[in-house]
C-alpha cells in the first residue's frame, strides 16, 4: 500500500485515499489520480505486453494517445477490455488486470514471439499462411484467431445502460485547455450559447501539467478559475469527461460523455451518453500530441514521452523513476529536465540531437549536445541508455521528445488534408476545414502558452463576429511564451536493434523499410501492409515518425508522402454507446394489436410480424402441438365462425375530389367505376411492372376511400402513394392519412359470421345478404351506438366480414364478438390458421408477391388495365415479363397424400435430374389442410396453366425432401366462390 | 446532415428517407409511341454526378413532404431545398 514514487504537490486530493488492485495486487492512490498515475506512484513499471512480439511494456503517455498501457477493468459482466490506463479515473475498489499474455504478465510464454521476430516482419501472414491450402481452416485460422485481439470480452450482457442525447449551441469548443478556455471566455461572456467539452475530468489541458503562469497565477489555478467562471454562466454547458470524436456534415459533432465510468457503481444512471451536438460554429482546441524518436530498443518500460513524465510530476505528484534521462530534439524536452530537477529529481543526462548551446542548465546532469541515444538496456524496465559516443548512462526512466503534433484529426473528418509546417516540423490544419470550424491553439500549430491564449481569444471573437454577436470588452488572459525551437529528428540510424515506431502494433523502422522495398509505398498501402496506425490509438504517437521514414526511403518530403485519411472516431467509442437503449426488446418499437391483452388472457402464442406482435394461434386446454390448435381453428371457422385481429394491415384514408382518379392510377385494375358502398380487390405494381402489394379499397363516399395494404408494406406503400401524389400528379385534389392505428379491425369469418354479427350490430343496420351483399361496405353502429365500419370481404373464402371500430373500442369489441359467438362455438384464430385458409383458397400473400413476380405470374394478368395510366402498366408489357410460357401460380398436392410439402422446394419435371437447368419453378407456400386432410402448396411453375394434372417432383435438397406432386388449380376450396356470396 | 425544410426549417437528415434522382418526377407519357423505351430510360438510366445533384427526400418522420434537395455529392453541401410538389407543378406535371 505504499506510494513509493509520490512527491509533494500536484492536483490530487490527499484526503481521499483510494484502494485499487492491479493483477490482484492491492495498491492505493488518491482522488484525482488516473490508473496510470497511481500505477506509477506504486512503482509499477511493467503493465502490458505488446501485441505481436509480447515485449514488456510500460506506461508511455499521460493521455488518450496511449499505445501501451491497455488494461482490462472490472470483472464479471462489467469486464471491459482494452481500456487505456492513462485516461481511466481511479475509483475506490477499481480492479485492473493486464492482458495479452499467456501465463503471468512477468513471464509471458508468448514472449517467444520476440525471438521469432525475423519471421514475423511486416506482411508476414500474407507470406506465411499461404500454403498448403489444406492448412487454412484447420491450422492457420485457429492460430490467427487465438492470437488476434488484445483483451477478452466477458461474453455476458452488459448490465449498464447507455443513452443518447441531442444538444444545440452557437459555439462548440472542443478542448478546455488554455486555448479552449480563452475562446470559451471570449464567446460566453459576450452571450453566445457555448458548449465546452473536454475528454479529461479536470478542465485545463496542459495548463494542469505545466509550471507556467497565466495572468500572474499558476496556470492550473487560472484554468480552474476560468472553468468555474464559465460553469457559473447560464449560457455555458461545461462538459468534462466528454470526447468529441467526430466532425460530421453541417456542423454536427459526435461526443461521448462518460457519466459513471469513474464510479464504482452507476446507481441506475447511464454509464455513457452519446451526444449529437448541433453547433453553428465550432472551435477546435484539441491541443497537440507529443511524438517519440525511434532508436534501438526504444520500447522498454520506463521510456516515456517527455511531456508525460513532466505531467505525472506536476499534476499527479509522481515520478516514474529515480534517475531520469531526457532525449530531445527541441526546447520543450528541456522543460521536462528543468521541471523535474526543480522538484529534486535526479536527472542523469540530457541528450539533444541539436548541436547548439544548451538552452538551459540542469544541475548534475550529463549534457550531450549533437548526440543521440543509440541503445538501451533493462529487460523488464529501463536500466541504462547508451549514447552515440559509447557512453553508458544509468537511467530508470528516459523522457523522449521528438516534437509535438497538432491534433488535426477533426479538421480532416470531411476529407480535409493537413498542411506541413517546417518551423515546427509537424502537420497543421489545412485550408479546407469543415464548414463552421475554427482552429486555435496548439491544434493550430501555436505551441507556446502566450500565443495559444491569444489564438483562442481570436477564435472566440471570430466565431462571435460570424454569428453577428458583439464581443465584450474584457481583458484577455496573458502569459509568456516559452522557448519551443525544434530541429526535426526522427530516427537514430546508429543502432543495431529494432527501433519502434508504432508501439501498439509493434511496427518498427525496419518494417517501414521492408514495405518500401516490397512496393507498399503509398501511405494507405503502408498502413495496411504493416498495420501502422491501427487499433485503439490510431497511431497518434506513431504515424508522423513512420511517414518520415517512408519519406526518407523514397527521397520525397514528408508532405509529399502525405498522411492517411483521418476518420472518426478520434478516440474509441464503445459499441454499447452507439446502441444506446436500442438493444434486446428495445431494439425497435413493439406494436401491440387492440386485442393483445385479451389474446394474452387466452394464452395466445405470439409471433413478430414486422414491429407487430400478432397472435399466432390460441392453444386450448389439452392441445399439445401447434398443429392441433391450428387445425381446430380452421375447422371451427369453416364449420361455424372464427375471429381474427387484422388491425395490423395498413389502412390509408384517401379523400379529395380526385381520390377515385388517384386510386385508379395507383392500382393496375380499374377503380374509377367502383360504386359507393362497395369494396374492390386491388393490385399495385411497381413502375418496373413487378407486383408490389395488394389489398382492398372501399368507397365510403363519393370522395372518400379507405385502402388496406399488407402488414409488411404499410409504410412503403404509403410513401409510394405520397410520391405519386406530390411528384407525379401534383394537380390532383387528394389527401392521404395513415389510419392503421386509428382503427381496430377484426375478420369475422365462417358460415355463421352474419348470424354472429347480427347479435352486436344495431338493429337499424341491415346486414342481410340482400341488404349487404358480397363486397359491400358501409358505416354502421354496434353495441348500441358505437360507430363502426363493416366490409364484406373474405380472405378465408368463407362468408366473411371485416369490422372496424375506433381503436380504443378494439378490446371491448373482441370481447363482445367472442361472447356473442359463444352459442355458435366461435373460435379466435391466429396468423397460422389465417395462412392455412388463404392457401386453401389460393390467395397470394407475401410469399407470392415477393418482388419477383408479375400480375401475370400471379394469375391476375387480366386485371392490368390497358385503358388507363397506372404505375407499372407500361413496363409490365415488356416481352420477358409477359411471356406466354412464363411462371404461373398453381396449386400442388402430393401424389402420396401422406407426404408433406416444403416451401422453397423446386419443381423438376418427372424423371429429370434435380439440376439448375431442369428447374421449372418453386413452391412458395405450404400448409396442412385440415379440411382436405393432406398437405397442399402454392407455387410458381413454368406454363402452369397448361399443365394441370401433370405430376412433377418437388425437390428440396436443403431439407432433403423429394416429393411427387400433382399440379392443380390453386383454388383448393370452393373454386366457384359460392360460400363467399352465401 | 441538416436539411432546410421549406416549411419546417432545419431538420436532421435522419428524419428523412432518400429516394434518388429528382428526375423521377419526369415520368413519361404512357401513351407515347415509344412508351416502353421511355419508361425504361426513366426507370433505369440515372446520372450519378460527382458534384451537384438534385434528389428526392421524403420527410417520413415529419410532415410527409417530398423535397427536391440540391446537394453536392462530394461535399454534402446543400444549396437548395424545394417542395417536390412545387417543382412538379412548375415543370407542368399533371395527371
Amino acid at each position: 500500500m505504499s506510494n513509493a514514487r509520490r512527491i509533494a504537490g500536484g492536483l490530487i486530493d490527499r484526503d481521499q485515499r483510494l484502494s485499487f488492485s492491479f493483477n490482484g495486487e492491492a495498491m492505493s492512490g488518491y482522488a484525482g489520480d488516473t490508473l496510470a498515475s497511481a500505477l506509477i506512484a506504486n512503482d509499477r513499471r511493467l503493465v502490458a505486453r505488446s501485441f505481436k512480439y509480447h515485449r514488456p511494456r510500460g506506461i508511455f503517455t499521460a493521455g488518450s494517445e496511449e499505445p501501451n498501457a491497455l488494461v482490462q477493468l472490472r470483472r464479471g459482466s462489467r469486464q471491459e477490455p482494452n481500456t487505456r490506463a492513462t485516461v481511466t479515473e481511479l475509483f475506490e475498489g477499481l480492479e485492473a488486470t493486464s492482458q495479452n499474455h499467456l501465463g503471468s504478465l512477468e513471464h509471458d510464454l508468448l514472449a517467444v514471439n520476440d525471438l521469432l521476430a525475423p519471421f514475423l516482419s511486416a506482411g508476414f501472414y500474407y507470406k506465411t499462411f499461404m500454403w498448403p491450402a489444406a492448412f487454412w481452416e484447420k491450422f492457420y485460422e485457429p492460430i490467427i484467431r487465438a492470437s488476434a485481439g488484445l483483451g477478452r470480452l466477458s461474453g455476458e450482457a452488459d448490465p449498464d445502460h447507455y443513452d443518447k442525447g441531442f444538444l444545440h449551441c452557437d459555439v462548440l469548443i472542443i478542448g478546455a485547455g488554455p486555448a479552449g478556455l480563452s475562446a470559451a471566455v471570449a464567446a460566453a461572456e459576450a452571450g453566445a450559447r457555448v458548449i465546452l467539452a473536454d475528454e479529461d475530468f479536470l478542465p485545463g489541458g496542459r495548463a494542469n501539467a505545466e509550471t507556467c503562469e497565466v495572468d500572474g497565477r499558476p496556470a492550473a489555478q487560472w484554468a480552474a478559475e476560468s472553468a468555474a467562471r464559465l460553469a457559473a454562466l447560464s449560457n455555458v454547458r461545461l462538459m468534462t469527461r466528454t470526447s468529441v470524436y467526430g466532425a460530421f456534415d453541417h456542423g454536427i459533432y459526435g461526443a461521448l460523455e462518460r457519466k459513471t465510468d469513474h464510479l464504482e457503481e452507476s446507481d441506475g444512471r447511464p454509464r455513457q451518453v452519446l451526444w449529437r451536438i448541433y453547433a453553428k460554429r465550432a472551435i477546435l482546441c484539441a491541443g497537440a500530441t507529443e511524438r517519440p524518436i525511434a532508436f534501438s530498443n526504444n520500447d522498454r518500460p520506463g521510456i516515456m514521452l517527455a511531456g508525460a513524465v513532466r505531467a505525472y510530476a506536476n499534476r499527479w505528484a509522481t515520478v516514474p523513476g529515480s534517475r531520469i534521462a531526457v532525449f530531445t530534439n527541441n526546447d520543450d524536452g528541456w522543460r521536462s529536465a528543468t521541471d523535474l530537477a526543480a522538484l529534486g529529481v535526479e536527472i542523469s543526462a540530457v541528450v539533444d540531437t541539436r548541436d547548439i548551446t544548451p538552452p538551459a542548465s540542469v544541475a548534475g546532469a550529463a549534457i550531450a549536445m549533437g548526440s543521440r541515444v543509440t541503445d538501451t538496456g533493462g529487460r523488464k524496465g529501463l536500466k541504462f541508455i547508451r549514447l552515440a559516443d559509447g557512453r553508458r548512462i544509468p537511467a530508470d526512466c528516459l523522457a523522449v521528445s521528438g516534437g509535438w503534433n497538432p491534433n488535426v484529426h477533426l479538421t480532416c473528418h470531411q476529407r480535409g488534408r493537413p498542411a506541413w509546417r517546417d518551423d515546427i516540423a509537424a502537420f497543421v490544419p489545412g485550408d479546407e476545414l469543415p464548414p463552421g470550424m475554427i482552429v486555435a491553439g496548439a491544434a493550430n500549430g501555436t505551441l507556446t502558452l502566450g500565443a495559444t491564449l491569444s489564438d483562442g481569444w481570436r477564435a472566440g471573437n471570430a466565431a462571435l463576429a460570424s454569428l453577428g454577436i458583439s464581443p465584450r470588452d474584457i481583458p484577455r488572459p496573458v502569459a509568456d511564451d516559452e522557448p519551443a525551437a525544434i530541429s526535426a529528428f526522427w530516427h537514430v540510424r546508429d543502432g543495431r536493434a529494432r527501433a519502434w515506431l508504432d508501439l501498439q502494433n509493434d511496427v518498427t523502422v525496419k518494417d517501414i523499410r521492408l514495405a518500401h522495398q516490397e512496393g507498399y509505398r503509398a501511405v494507405e498501402h503502408l498502413k495496411r501492409y504493416t498495420t501502422l496506425g491501427m487499433a485503439t490509438d490510431q497511431g497518434k504517437t506513431a504515424n508522423v515518425g513512420a511517414l518520415a521514414i517512408m519519406a526518407e526511403c523514397t527521397g520525397k518530403s514528408i508532405p509529399e508522402t502525405g498522411t492517411t485519411i483521418f476518420r472518426p472516431p478520434y478516440t474509441p467509442v464503445p459499441i454499447a454507446a452507439f446502441a444506446g437503449r436500442s438493444r434486446g426488446r428495445d431494439f425497435r418499437p413493439t406494436r401491440l394489436t387492440p386485442s393483445h391483452k385479451w389474446s394474452e388472457e387466452q394464452g395466445a402464442v405470439f409471433v413478430e410480424a414486422g414491429q407487430w406482435l400478432r397472435a399466432q394461434w390460441f392453444p386450448r386446454h389439452g392441445e399439445t402441438h401447434w398443429r392441433e390448435s391450428v387445425d381446430r381453428e380452421v375447422n371451427q371457422t369453416r364449420g361455424s365462425v372464427g375471429i381474427c385481429d387484422v388491425t395490423t394491415l395498413g389502412k390509408i384514408d384517401i379523400q379529395g375530389r380526385d381520390a377515385a382518379d388517384f386510386i385508379n392510377n395507383i392500382y393496375c385494375n380499374n377503380f374509377a367505376s367502383l360504386a359507393i358502398g362497395k369494396v374492390r380487390y386491388g393490385l399495385m405494381l411497381r413502375e418496373d411492372g413487378i407486383a408490389m402489394d395488394d389489398g382492398t379499397t372501399a368507397r365510403l363516399a363519393e370522395n372518400h376511400f379507405v385502402m388496406t395494404t399488407t402488414t409488411a408494406n404499410a409504410v412503403s406503400v404509403f410513401r409510394h402513394m405520397e410520391f405519386c401524389r406530390q411528384c407525379l400528379w401534383p394537380d390532383m385534389d387528394v389527401h392521404l392519412i395513415s389510419a392503421t392505428e386509428q382503427w381496430a379491425q377484426f375478420a369475422v369469418a365462417g358460415p355463421n359470421s352474419r348470424a354472429l354479427l347480427q347479435e352486436i350490430v344495431d338493429p337499424d343496420c341491415d346486414i342481410s345478404n340482400e341488404g349487404f351483399p358480397y363486397m359491400a361496405c358501409g358505416e354502421i353502429t354496434v353495441c348500441g351506438g358505437t360507430s363502426a365500419r363493416l366490409f364484406r370481404i373474405s380472405f378465408s373464402g368463407e362468408l366473411a366480414y371485416e369490422i372496424a371500430v375506433p381503436a380504443r373500442y378494439g378490446d371491448a369489441l373482441v370481447r363482445a364478438l367472442m361472447s356473442a359467438g359463444e352459442r355458435f362455438g366461435v373460435t379466435a384464430y391466429g396468423t397460422e390458421a389465417l395462412g392455412v385458409m388463404r392457401i386453401e383458397k389460393g390467395h397470394a400473400a407475401g410469399n407470392e408477391i415477393n418482388g419477383q413476380t408479375t400480375a401475370r405470374n400471379l394469375g391476375l394478368g387480366r386485371m392490368v388495365s390497358k385503358q388507363k395510366d397506372c404505375i407499372g402498366n407500361v413496363l409490365s408489357e415488356r416481352s420477358q415479363l409477359d411471356r406466354e410460357d412464363g411462371l404461373a401460380l398453381m396449386g400442388f398436392r402430393p401424389v402420396d397424400r401422406a407426404e408433406s410439402l416444403t416451401a422453397g422446394a423446386h419443381f423438376i419435371a418427372a424423371r429429370r435430374n434435380p439440376a439448375t437447368e431442369n428447374d421449372e419453378g418453386w413452391m412458395s407456400s405450404v400448409a396442412y389442410s385440415p379440411v382436405l386432410g393432406h398437405s397442399i402448396g402454392l407455387g410458381f411453375i413454368a406454363r402452369g396453366r397448361d399443365r394441370e394434372g401433370e405430376v412433377v417432383r418437388a425437390v428440396d435438397p436443403v431439407r432433403n425432401n423429394d416429393v411427387d406432386v400433382e399440379i392443380i388449380s390453386p383454388h383448393f376450396i370452393d373454386p366457384e366462390g359460392k360460400r363467399l356470396r352465401a | 446532415m441538416i436539411i432546410e425544410h421549406p416549411l419546417l426549417g432545419p431538420r436532421d437528415a435522419a428524419e428523412f428517407t432518400y429516394l434518388g434522382d429528382a428526375a423521377m418526377i419526369d415520368r413519361p407519357d404512357w401513351q407515347s409511341g415509344d412508351a416502353i423505351r421511355e419508361f425504361h430510360d426513366y426507370l433505369y438510366l440515372r446520372d450519378n454526378p460527382a458534384g451537384e445533384h438534385r434528389e428526392l427526400w421524403f420527410h417520413e418522420q415529419g410532415d410527409r413532404s417530398w423535397l427536391v434537395v440540391t446537394r453536392n455529392t462530394t461535399t454534402h453541401e446543400i444549396t437548395k431545398v424545394e417542395l417536390a410538389r412545387d417543382t412538379a407543378l412548375a415543370s407542368g406535371r399533371h395527371r
